[in-house]
């Protein structure tokens, strides 16, 4: 990858609103030029969507997220990868991950409360027929997300004028 | 007692920043482009040693000159910049601040010329004159750099000592390898030893940093000073260090030793910490690359912006009818910005104003909106 798209994309992970007009300006090249840029990376998959991380513990519409490992049977008809994408298609489920380990897959489940997290792994992970085991871990607190903490970090304490 | 305090201090000028402060307490909605420090934290490894150090005791003086694990370091370290130097030439100090009042005090008699490139920063003009030195400034406007004939027409002064700073605080501007060689001739004809100020050094925009140190016929003429506050953020922890030749070292060393005695052992055991990985510098540096960036583009259509390539400061010459501590003022208190005024680094600043990019984009770009909006309002269309 060249380097102009690799800096846009550098910018854009850490601040998705950041505007082409922006963007032209502190890389030194013309808008028109990250614009186009940018569609080309959005049509070969290699920008896929623009997300805001959200502390949803500061408001009342809370969610409740559980870590989900899954252990599962393989056969010659069935690999990771179709299970994968069968446990993927469900829009509750948040993330899903291979892992190294104890277990097979990782998968981060978001619902409105306790029994619909609950249920949802009872009747729609478990009964899937190559899903041999299921632990459930309910996510308490978050203090970082997507590399951001999460908690009051550090204040500028820095004086207004040093020469 | 007539005379309390000595003649020498007494005629030293305050820093003509105080006043800026009163205006700014108080207020919410300012936005600081006048700092001179990181916006960066100290990297977390970093700091983790440090509060482990703490744990297990380290909390008694080291030796005078440094711990020798971080001259070994700072030696190894100068590598990257051409310069071979020996651990035991290097000196750890309390930040560039006291290795610059070491080198001074250790090379000046009364009535030794110093000769200072301004605009300047700050604390060189009156460091060199309290231990005794007679001060002559090169104004280098407009494109802030020495040259040979610049410092010629000083020779007749008989200087003694010359003090480079760059990336430069406050104009940014840098010198490349060729611009220094034209100084080392002059240094080396005139025969004058060179404090080099190098604490930006890590900062560059546009090719790696040269060390003078690093040019033919200057190693045993240059005492290089440096430090971890601009390169790890570390402002607050005060240690620096200065690579000097071996007479001026003694010199500096019997200073130290009666003053300071040594250097923060929790910040140089930090400082070891640091010298283990530069990737944290290459992050840093690339977000100050996208601000000046910016910051030059939009400024360009209302100053002259002489374009910076180190350091985290613009230097523009503005073009409203104002001096530069007026120009500070009305922006401060119409708009909220701090900036610091051009003629606090030597009168030949006079009609520009020092901003620092060192805040978080959203904050700057807001503060340059200001800047322009200010402008505008005054600026004769």
């Amino acid at each position: 990858m060249d380097e102009k798209s690799l800096d846009i994309l550098k910018i854009l992970e850490d601040n998705a609103r950041a505007s082409c007009e922006e963007i032209a300006k502190m890389l030194n090249i013309s808008e028109e030029d990250v614009k186009k840029t940018l569609e080309e990376m959005e049509k070969s998959g290699i920008v896929l969507k623009y997300k805001t991380i959200i502390n949803w513990e500061k408001i009342l519409e809370d969610y409740i997220y559980a870590i989900i490992e899954v252990k599962v049977t393989l056969s010659r008809e069935k690999g990771y990868d179709d299970i994968a994408k069968r446990i993927a298609k469900f829009p509750e489920v948040h993330a899903v991950r291979l892992v190294s380990g104890e277990y097979d897959f990782q998968v981060v489940v978001k619902g409105k409360s306790l029994k619909d997290v609950a249920f949802f792994i009872a009747e729609k992970i478990s009964t899937i027929p190559e899903v041999r085991d299921t632990v459930t871990h309910f996510v308490l607190r978050t203090y970082k997300e997507e590399g951001v903490p999460l908690f009051v970090d550090e204040e500028d304490r820095r004086l207004a004028l040093v020469p | 007692m007539s005379r309390r305090i000595a003649k020498r201090v007494e005629e030293i000028k305050p820093s003509g920043i105080r006043k800026f402060f009163d205006l700014i307490s108080g207020r919410e909605d300012v936005i600081s482009l006048g700092v001179g420090e990181p916006d960066f934290p100290v990297p977390w490894r970093i700091r983790e040693e440090m509060i482990y150090s703490l744990e297990k005791g380290y909390t008694a003086y080291t030796s005078n000159v440094g711990l020798p694990e971080l001259r070994k370091g700072i030696a190894e370290y100068y590598k990257r910049f051409g310069v071979d130097a020996e651990p035991s030439q290097v000196i750890v100090t309390s930040g560039v601040s006291e290795a610059f009042d070491l080198a001074v005090r250790a090379i000046l008699d009364p009535g030794d010329v110093v000769v200072i490139p301004e605009p300047s920063y700050v604390s060189y003009r009156p460091l060199s004159y309290i231990c005794g030195g007679e001060v002559v400034s090169i104004p280098t406007i407009p494109d802030f750099k020495l040259t040979y004939e610049r410092i010629s027409e000083v020779s007749q002064f008989k200087p003694k000592v010359l003090i480079l700073n760059y990336p430069n605080n406050p104009t940014g501007i840098t010198y490349s390898k060729k611009e220094l060689e034209e100084v080392a001739d002059a240094v080396i004809e005139h025969d004058m030893i060179v404090i080099s100020d190098e604490i930006y050094c890590e900062l560059t925009y546009s090719g790696k940093h040269v060390s003078i140190a690093s040019l033919n016929g200057m190693e045993d003429r240059v005492i290089i000073l440096n430090g971890f506050s601009k390169s790890f953020a570390m402002t607050g922890l005060r240690v620096g260090y200065a690579i000097a030749p071996p007479d001026i070292f003694e010199g500096m060393l019997k200073i130290h030793q009666y003053s300071m005695l040594c250097a923060p052992t929790t910040s140089q055991i930090g400082a070891i910490e640091a010298l283990k990985s530069l990737e944290d510098i290459e992050k840093m540096k690339a977000e100050y690359l996208r601000r000046r960036n910016y910051v030059i583009k939009v400024l360009d259509e209302y100053f002259e912006v002489p374009k910076p390539e180190g350091a985290f400061y613009v230097f523009p010459k503005f073009f409203l009818d104002m001096s530069s501590e007026d120009f500070v003022e009305k922006l401060l208190i119409e708009k909220g910005v701090a900036v610091v005024h051009g003629n606090a680094f030597g009168e030949c600043g006079e009609g520009y104003i020092r901003i620092s990019y060192a805040v978080k984009f959203e904050k700057l770009k807001e503060a340059i909106e200001r800047i322009v909006d200010f402008v505008k309002k005054y600026g004769k269309s």
